[in-house]
């Protein structure tokens, strides 16, 4: 009785035909994905091993390891997220807990979306006029990592005013009708309730931090610099340092007669670490949602 | 009745000064923006004002800005790299992203789209230098042995990995406004008997349209204002291109390149920062228009 | 010439371990721009500074840069593997790189390349290379400026790679970043006159047209960790690292 018409039949064929073609676009754009990383591991393999982390650049950088830009790489990282997170989160609360729904707060928000834009290289001239320059810090660590903790700023006061949001209102309404301040409701139930949000938007932004070149480019990193191999404490504040992501631009595009498998050693590696660490993040955030009882 | 417990003058003081605290970090986010945008400015500005040539700059092809004879600021050229790699990758990235989207969203059940979600978001967090050591390598060797070209670093080259690039950022907000979309939308489609594809094409992407396009827009500004996967695989040449085999520079890669050779405030370094404050207004105006079109859909 | 300083820093590090010396990249142009702004000790460059970057640094610092030859670069020209042209005189790299210059295919140059393509692809540096200068200076001379459009590499071992992948291709840079995938050309000063590889003795007896000096600048005398490494740079040790990594070191007293 229900025999499939023509009309039905084709309609039917233009429906696989349009989940075939979405379909196909979505795996143009995931393949290249796997594919690079593959080819990248493929090219490092001979290089990748412990001593290769914590070697130095050697003979001209042509060979030894990467100690020295890993290491810069780990405090630039750390110290840029020590100064935006507490200024994140407490923006974050701001805009969640405090703001009321004015032109001012919308002016705020606009603000935040614009600086999470702003072109890195952007970021490094301005690194470079205000931190360098101006607050005389002249190129240094710290120069660099306050120029990353402007970059990755945004994003995390994003991620926070979702974690923040995420907390139901009657959480904070059972606060007050007990007598707790605004700040007392904020620091002892939402704040614990948004932790894993928040930890996921810093821990992507380690990623990040770790990952760019342009900003640190003029504002503290160097070609080389010889440090002592295993000691995590060889570089100071005012120092200059090297980086992993700096490290792989140089020896790509100004080192001679660099062994192949190095460039993709370091790739490898920088890679490795960012999508490790971004894994981490989605794991986090994965579980928090599983656990919540709300 | 039992007196009631007043609080402690100390923990007041407290409270205050950490709302003050709160507010003060609240509006950072305006002072860094400002702040970036007087920071580049100033450096740039002491030219900007006293006889900077507006029309050699833009008008002009001829970049020389250490020429012994005759300096010439002319970045029509570094203009026409820009916006080359980034029409291209945008010609790449709105169709492939969109249809993504569309896919994510109609298409997959929810552990497929969980699965497919963090694929895209693993794409974002690849670092552009990483890109740019792909393009050099990888897709130099491709092009060279696909179009037998001298060289593969060129626009198309950059374009692809723009395009590469900026997919993930259509992807999630196209994903995101499509989902915003009312069921009753297509239910109501599906009910008078068209097909998915209709339904996809005549209802929800108009529907979701004002979304769509901010995503579109944030991924041209994401394109145009990348730096270092530009600097390694567009071939660095100053010339406007006339094909996409052409090498190219552009206005991000030209700062990068020469920032640290101008002596500071010198002219050459002033035109840098005035490339700056021209990359700055571009993202900006881009970033504002995405956004109110962005909260329109939020909205409604 | 960072590729040099590099192996210098490296290896003085072995010499005296409380020293750290920081190296950055960028040309010989950040260098001076450095200098100038007393934000380095050191400027390596391989072009001399200009009379009015010299004034730039008197004005920011109140110092003047002092001059130290450390080394010598032949700047050779390269060109891919295949490429049966084998001499050049600077009349003719002129007309090839400079602006208005009249020879952009090989068939001008009487030579076909195997694989048929003619153009002439030009490698270049970027504008913050001291190589760059130098070539300008040297060979475009009369303040002649570069032709646009020809594709201006990060650094030295960009052209060479460039070129080593380019069958068309020709290119300029030093003469230690040579490899076994390219061909470097005998330079003549002008036609007629003989052509000569770039090699450490052609640059010291002065036969090879297109070598120059490598420089180290400081401002003012310098004094303490600064002039020891400067010493050590000047002595056989340091000289040995100028020649490894494919550069000409002074010649020894009494050549």
């Amino acid at each position: 009785m229900f025999q499939a018409t023509r009309f039905t039949r084709r309609k039917r064929q233009y429906e696989l035909l349009a989940r075939a073609t979405f379909f196909l676009m979505t795996l143009l754009i995931v393949t290249p994905l796997i594919l690079i990383v593959g080819y990248l591991i493929y090219q490092a393999w001979p290089i990748l091993s412990l001593d290769f982390l914590i070697t130095n650049p050697r003979n001209g950088m042509r060979s030894g390891g990467i100690w020295s830009p890993l290491l810069g790489t780990i405090y630039l990282v750390v110290i840029s997220l020590l100064v935006a997170t507490p200024i994140g989160v407490l923006a974050a609360i701001f805009l969640n807990e405090y703001a009321r729904e004015n032109w001012f707060t919308r002016v705020i928000n606009l603000a935040v979306v614009n600086l999470a834009g702003v072109p890195s290289i952007v970021h490094a001239l301005f690194g470079l006029g205000a931190f360098v320059l101006f607050a005389g810090l002249g190129k240094s660590i710290l120069a660099a990592s306050l120029t990353l903790a402007v970059m990755t700023l945004p994003v995390i006061i994003a991620s926070t005013k979702e974690a923040l949001a995420s907390v139901p209102i009657p959480f904070r309404e059972a606060c007050w009708n007990v007598g707790a301040t605004r700040w007392q409701t904020i620091r002892h139930v939402v704040l614990p309730n948004s932790v894993g949000g928040i930890l996921t938007g810093v821990i992507l932004q380690v990623s990040r931090a770790a990952g760019e070149t342009a900003p640190i480019m003029f504002t503290g990193v160097v070609f080389y610099k010889a440090i002592k191999e295993g000691d995590p404490f060889a570089y100071g504040l005012f120092d200059q340092c090297m980086a992993l992501s700096m490290h792989l631009f140089t020896i790509s595009t100004q080192v001679p007669d660099v062994p192949k498998a190095l460039p993709y050693g370091t790739a490898v590696v920088l890679l490795g670490a960012v999508l490790a660490v971004n894994a981490l993040a989605i794991l986090v955030r994965l579980r928090l949602r599983s656990r919540r009882k709300w | 009745m039992p007196a009631i417990p007043k609080r402690p003058g100390v923990e007041i003081l407290a409270e205050r000064a950490i709302e003050v605290l709160i507010r003060l970090c609240g509006v950072s986010a305006i002072l860094f923006v400002f702040g970036i945008f007087f920071f580049v400015f100033r450096e740039g500005s002491q030219l900007l004002f006293h006889g900077f040539n507006f029309r050699e700059f833009f008008f002009s092809a001829e970049w020389y800005p250490t020429s012994q004879s005759h300096v010439r600021y002319g970045a029509l050229a570094l203009i026409a790299g820009t916006a080359s790699v980034t029409l291209l990758a945008m010609a790449l990235a709105v169709p492939f992203g969109i249809g993504t989207a569309v896919f994510i969203s109609e298409f997959c059940g929810t552990r497929a789209k969980e699965s497919l979600k963090i694929t895209v978001e693993l794409l974002a967090a690849i670092p552009s230098v990483v890109w740019g050591f792909v393009g050099l390598t990888v897709m130099n060797k491709v092009i060279i042995e696909l179009f037998h070209t001298p060289i593969g670093l060129n626009v198309l080259n950059g374009g692809v990995i723009l395009a590469l690039m900026s997919v993930p950022i259509i992807v999630s907000i196209g994903e995101d406004s499509l989902k915003a979309v009312p069921d009753s939308y297509r239910e109501a489609a599906l009910a008078l008997g068209v097909t998915r594809w209709q339904m996809i094409y005549r209802v929800l992407v108009p529907a979701a349209r004002n979304g769509l396009l901010a995503a579109v827009l944030l991924g041209v500004g994401r394109a145009a204002g990348e730096t270092m996967a530009v600097l390694m695989a567009t071939g660095h040449a100053v010339k406007i291109p006339t094909s996409l085999l052409d090498s190219v520079r552009t206005l991000t890669a030209t700062i990068a390149a020469e920032l640290g050779e101008a002596a500071v405030h010198s002219d050459h370094y002033q035109v840098l920062f005035i490339i700056g404050i021209l990359l700055f207004t571009i993202t900006f105006v881009i970033n504002l228009a995405a956004d109110l079109i962005v909260r329109g859909v939020r909205r409604g | 010439m960072v590729n040099l300083a590099q192996a210098w820093a490296e290896q003085y590090a072995t010499v005296d371990p409380a020293v750290s010396v920081e190296v950055s990249g960028g040309g010989s142009g950040t260098g001076i721009a450095a200098l100038s702004s007393g934000t380095v000790d050191i400027a390596n460059c391989s072009r001399r500074f200009e009379p009015q970057e010299i004034e730039q640094a008197k004005k920011n610092t109140g110092k003047a840069p002092h001059e130290f030859m450390v080394g010598f670069d032949a700047l050779a020209v390269y060109v891919n593997k295949n490429n049966p042209l084998d001499e050049i005189t600077i009349g003719q790299l002129a007309d090839i790189y400079a602006e208005n210059g009249k020879l952009t295919k090989w068939s001008q140059l009487g030579v076909k390349l195997p694989g048929g393509s003619d153009e002439i692809i030009r490698v270049s540096r970027q504008s913050n290379s001291g190589t760059y200068f130098y070539f300008r200076e040297a060979i475009l001379g009369n303040g002649r400026d570069f032709k646009l459009g020809s594709r201006d590499m990060q650094g030295s071992k960009d052209v060479v790679e460039l070129v080593a992948n380019t069958p068309s291709a020709i290119g300029y840079s030093g003469m230690g970043y040579n490899t076994p995938t390219v061909k470097q050309l005998r330079v003549a000063k002008k036609a007629g006159e003989p052509a000569y590889a770039p090699t450490v003795e052609t640059t010291l007896n002065h036969t090879y047209p297109i070598a120059r000096p490598l420089f180290m600048y400081t401002l003012g005398d310098p004094a303490g960790a600064v002039k020891k490494y400067l010493d050590w740079v000047y002595s056989d040790a340091g000289q040995k690292v100028v020649l490894q990594s494919g550069y000409v070191p002074l010649p020894k007293p009494g050549n």
